[in-house]
């Protein structure tokens, strides 16, 4: 049997390939995607805890619905933010918003 | 068991292949369809540890909304066969550094924990009810481990969030610009 730590090394990694496109994406939408992954790495740790450790339980499950649905509601908002964007300065990238830089 | 073994390194490594790809490929269009082949291989992930109810949810919830609004926004702003601009090469150098200082750091601590949960999952004495209907009547419940309040909750969560997208995308009015 796969013991806990392997999945929490799997979510760890997935964790951090999220972190790396966060850093150096500069397009709007990925960087969303990013976001994505790291929220998904969160979800396979609440998981495997619940699984694991508590497997007469269901938190963990809860927490990972509660996590998926705040989730699309983010993406869906994020996305409406981007559109809006894109429409009043014909640009997604993060380094072209710069109009209230000081 | 070894059957079930290597279904978790094949899926693992199917999830950390398409999740590198997606957060680093030029094509922006490609890095969506990576990202779907990421959340479907972490939906196997859940089925493999037999939490159906959640597989389920993560492919109609991610597979099936998330992506393909994101994917619609990707068509609604920008030439999809195009490159993106690579990433600049200090910045690229700098996170891959601090990428990997996290991860080593962090599995430094999981291995410090690593006795802690030795304990054999799937023992017999401790069954679980991980059906649907339960899945429901947890969540409805207002006694002690009851989510009905959370539910009603992100209920009110969703809907602010559908006027807040209907607010933000109204094309404002041509004489205001």
């Amino acid at each position: 049997m796969i013991p806990l730590n392997y999945i929490l090394f799997l979510s760890t990694a997935l964790f951090f390939i999220g972190m790396y496109g966060l850093f150096t994406r500069r397009n709007m939408i990925t960087m969303l995607m990013s976001v994505e992954l790291i929220l998904n790495s969160v979800n396979i740790n609440f998981i495997a805890f619940n699984k694991y450790l508590y497997p007469e339980k269901l938190e963990g499950l809860f927490f990972s619905l509660f996590i998926i649905a705040i989730a699309a509601a983010e993406a869906a908002v994020a996305i409406a933010i981007i559109i809006n964007l894109y429409r009043n300065i014909r640009s997604i990238d993060v380094e072209a918003a710069d109009d209230m830089k000081f | 068991m070894i059957g079930s073994e290597l279904v978790f390194y094949i899926l693992s490594a199917f999830i950390l292949v398409t999740g590198g790809l997606a957060v680093t490929t030029r094509k922006i269009f490609r890095s969506a369809i990576w990202l779907l082949f990421c959340l479907t291989g972490i939906a196997g992930l859940y089925f493999w540890l037999g939490m159906l109810f959640i597989a389920a949810v993560q492919i109609v919830v991610y597979v099936g909304g998330i992506v393909v609004l994101i994917i619609f926004s990707i068509f609604l702003t920008q030439q999809s066969g195009k490159d993106l601009p690579p990433p600049v090469r200090s910045r690229a150098i700098l996170s891959v550094l601090a990428v990997c200082i996290g991860f080593v750091l962090t599995c430094i601590i999981l291995n410090q924990y690593s006795h802690f949960h030795s304990q054999a999952p799937y023992s017999g004495k401790r069954e679980f009810d991980m059906s649907i209907s339960a899945i429901g009547s947890q969540m409805l419940s207002t006694t002690e481990h009851g989510y009905a309040l959370p539910f009603e909750v992100i209920s009110i969560l969703l809907l602010a969030a559908l006027i807040a997208c209907i607010v933000l995308a109204i094309r404002s009015k041509p004489e205001e610009k």
